[in-house]
């Protein structure tokens, strides 16, 4: 075991004290923290460019104030301007644009216009019409004549949001979110593709370079092979862990910082302030369902509790677990099988004719696994997260919808069975394989390989 | 005392047998040449002492005792086809491997500095073996194959990519090793290093022992009906129905001449023949080179001298 630990100790050095490691290391944090946070800055930048919009209307006043106004976007009732007199000097008079509403608009959707020089933001279209729809329909409803009318729109006017509840068979209710539940699937189902994939092909990379330095020979005449095939994964493994947290540390760092140094203090405190203020106006309305929440921000902050609930929610044990388990099974059985490839061939370009039927249950499982966020319960979900080569990563993405734990339990079993084979076949092709040299290797060598006697 | 012995060991790979009830016997502290054309299954035979493969049938005695999976310890291995890490550094790589050996690091750190220092490694340390000339790094190889002092070291043509003085280095200190108690086990072409190094040999031709021995004796043997004779003076020797000169030689105020008996007769006939013609100071079998040996027997295939 201690000449496994300085193979592992070996792998693990050479690979971490190179360049190309510690620059991939740093730079892949910060060009993602810029992805993350450079256009949260550019959106940022345009709200705060101010609009102001005329409403004009050709004689009447019907729709007078009946356009809120919004965030950054202010709209100006100019009851007796003619649409002619403004139309071509509006930008000299401060305008962003000009709405234009004829009368026709009650029974002509169409009838309205939105003349402006640029292209109006699509949330900015979208308000005008619902407030527009709003008013019509609230003058149509006038024209009805029915008594208290504004106090019946009141009572009427509902909001809903579906809460998503899970109830398990004994009965013990969850709050659960969809959203989380689907960020977390992601999250763990391609850290498991980038591990297997990315470092198990640097299994098989090394395993080539190994050999066709010839240095192989004079190592297992020290270690057994399996030693050294071993050692190699799971240095590579470590290497990979390694790459992975640092990147998650750098990453949360860089935003963290970036965050506070350009984004205002006061909009954080304000999020922050708004909670409590929300969570009362959440018992109201539960007792009561009549209030109803017309600012932004509190219903923002009431996603955020439910999706700080739901994540507390979430089976961690069962996800830590099972992540643990699958990475382990998953990245010995794919790195093996790369291993065993690597010490088929004399050179990287011929790894193409084995490389297709492992990368192709690895592909299949990530698109399974995006497929599966969208439709946890689907049957081919199902079936790819109890077979062997694509479970990891399958099964990885359902947890936390929720997955009954005898199919956990048979999806493990398999794996487990399927793994050992796999590590057992992939040493007697490497043992062969690491000391064959320009001998063409075909799937049919590969299987004398296996046959041959220790 | 014999240090290592195989017993009817056979190896088939596939179709083509390998080994095929091969048995050689290595005594204690001395030189081992293990002889035979490319492909006759001498790196098969070596990986199997280095349990690299292992045989289909038959044993592997290590001092007397079957071979053990950590009897890798008292072995050393230089391969045919060298390899080290190209991008690690030297000292690292050399301290790598004698890790594998089961080494501490400090012991091997002391080694290394003794052996570094000895063939005027020393600079090279810090250096990547990508840095290094063919030779430099058949020297650090050579030297991470002794560095665990194992005691049976098997070279596989250790000599092949040094320039003349480097290989004599490496000449002397193979005898160094084997002076301090270690067997070396010699696979090689250059049948010259076998006359000056090997005391037996064994000659191996499609997975068989053809030729087995001391040099010496197998010399001797090989000899056959032919004898070198030297007179003294210059003086020609005349030919007979008995023998043939092949070959006449005159230097120094000597003439060393070459013969060949045409017939099955006694040397004391031939030598009073012979006396006819001068002054005899020396009479000895003719030594074919180990050359010439080993040439005829891979020809005849049967293992039986050609005459």
């Amino acid at each position: 075991m201690s000449k496994i630990s300085v193979i592992i100790e070996r792998e693990y050095i050479t690979r971490v004290r190179k360049k190309s490691f510690i620059i991939m290391t740093i730079l892949a944090p910060v060009l993602l923290a810029l992805f993350i946070v450079v256009p949260s800055l550019i959106m940022m930048n345009q709200d705060t460019e101010m609009k102001k919009i005329a409403v004009v209307e050709d004689g009447t006043d019907l729709f007078k104030n009946a356009i809120p106004n919004i965030k950054n976007t202010e709209f100006v009732y100019l009851g007796n301007v003619k649409l002619e007199e403004i139309k071509n000097n509006f930008e000299q008079a401060g305008y962003y644009g000009i709405l234009y509403i004829s009368p026709e608009v009650i029974h002509v959707p169409e009838a309205v216009q939105l003349i402006s020089r640029k292209q109006p933001p699509i949330l900015l279209l979208e308000h005008i019409e619902n407030s527009l729809e709003k008013e019509i329909e609230r003058q149509k409803l006038l024209s009805y004549k029915i008594e208290n009318l504004d106090e019946i729109m009141k009572n009427v006017r509902t909001r809903v949001s579906v809460q998503t509840i899970k109830i398990d068979e004994s009965g013990n209710v969850k709050e659960t979110s969809t959203g989380v539940a689907m960020v977390l699937a992601y999250i763990t189902s391609f850290v498991m593709y980038f591990l297997v994939f990315v470092f198990g092909a640097q299994v098989m990379r090394g395993v080539i370079e190994e050999k066709t330095s010839r240095v192989v020979e004079v190592i297992i005449s020290s270690v057994k092979p399996i030693q050294l095939m071993m050692g190699k994964i799971i240095g590579l493994a470590l290497v990979g862990l390694t790459q992975f947290l640092i990147w998650i540390i750098l990453t949360f760092a860089i935003i963290t910082a970036v965050k506070s140094a350009l984004i205002p203090e006061q909009k954080i405190t304000e999020a922050v302030q708004s909670i409590p203020q929300d969570i009362m106006s959440q018992n109201a309305a539960a007792a009561m369902q009549t209030t109803t929440v017309t600012t932004t921000e509190p219903v923002q902050a009431s996603e955020f509790i439910k999706i700080f609930n739901s994540a507390l929610n979430q089976p961690w044990g069962l996800i830590i677990f099972c992540f643990i388990y699958y990475f382990i099974t998953g990245y010995l059985l794919y790195a093996s099988v790369f291993a065993a490839v690597g010490s088929a061939v004399d050179n990287e370009t011929e790894t193409q004719q084995f490389m297709l039927p492992i990368t192709l249950p690895v592909i299949l499982g990530l698109f399974v696994a995006m497929s599966t966020m969208q439709n946890p319960e689907s049957s081919m979900a199902f079936w790819f997260s109890i077979i062997p080569f694509t479970s990891p990563i399958v099964m990885m993405a359902r947890i936390p919808f929720g997955v009954p734990l005898w199919e956990i339990a048979l999806s493990m079993f398999l794996m487990a069975v399927t793994f050992i084979i796999f590590v057992w076949m992939s040493a007697k092709i490497y043992r062969t394989g690491i000391l064959m040299y320009g001998k063409k290797s075909s799937w049919k060598e590969i299987w004398k390989w296996l046959t041959y006697k220790g | 005392m014999i240090i290592f012995e195989a017993r009817n060991v056979s190896k088939q790979y596939g179709s083509t047998l390998a080994l095929n009830n091969l048995s050689i016997s290595v005594p204690k502290q001395s030189i081992y040449g293990l002889l035979g054309p490319n492909g006759a299954g001498k790196t098969t035979l070596i990986r199997i002492i280095n349990q690299i493969t292992g045989p289909d049938s038959g044993e592997l005695l290590l001092e007397g005792r079957k071979l053990r999976q950590d009897d890798i310890y008292e072995i050393g291995y230089l391969p045919e086809e060298r390899g080290l890490y190209k991008k690690m550094k030297v000292g690292e790589q050399a301290l790598y491997f004698a890790r594998l050996k089961g080494i501490s690091k400090a012991e091997a750190m002391k080694r290394l500095r003794y052996w570094f220092k000895k063939l005027e490694m020393t600079d090279w340390w810090n250096k990547k073996v990508e840095e290094l000339s063919k030779g430099m790094a058949q020297k650090v190889q050579f030297v991470t194959t002794v560095l665990h002092e194992p005691k049976l070291i098997i070279l596989d043509e250790p000599f092949t990519g040094f320039d003349p003085v480097n290989a004599s280095i490496i000449k002397n200190e193979i005898l160094f090793l084997r002076d301090r108690g270690a067997t070396i086990l010699l696979s090689t072409h250059d049948m010259a290093s076998v006359e000056e190094l090997c005391d037996n040999i064994t000659l191996i031709d499609h997975g068989m022992s053809m030729l087995e021995g001391k040099v010496d004796e197998i010399r001797r043997a090989w000899a056959g009906n032919e004898y070198s004779v030297t007179f003294e003076g210059n003086i020609r020797v005349p030919e007979n129905g008995n023998f043939q000169i092949l070959h006449t030689d005159n230097e120094d105020n000597k003439t060393t001449v070459k013969i060949k008996c045409l017939k099955d007769i006694s040397t004391n006939e031939i030598l009073s023949e012979l006396m006819k013609s001068g002054n005899i100071i020396a009479f000895n079998p003719a030594l074919p080179s180990m050359n010439d040996i080993f040439i005829r027997v891979v020809k005849s295939k049967n293992g039986m001298p050609v005459n």
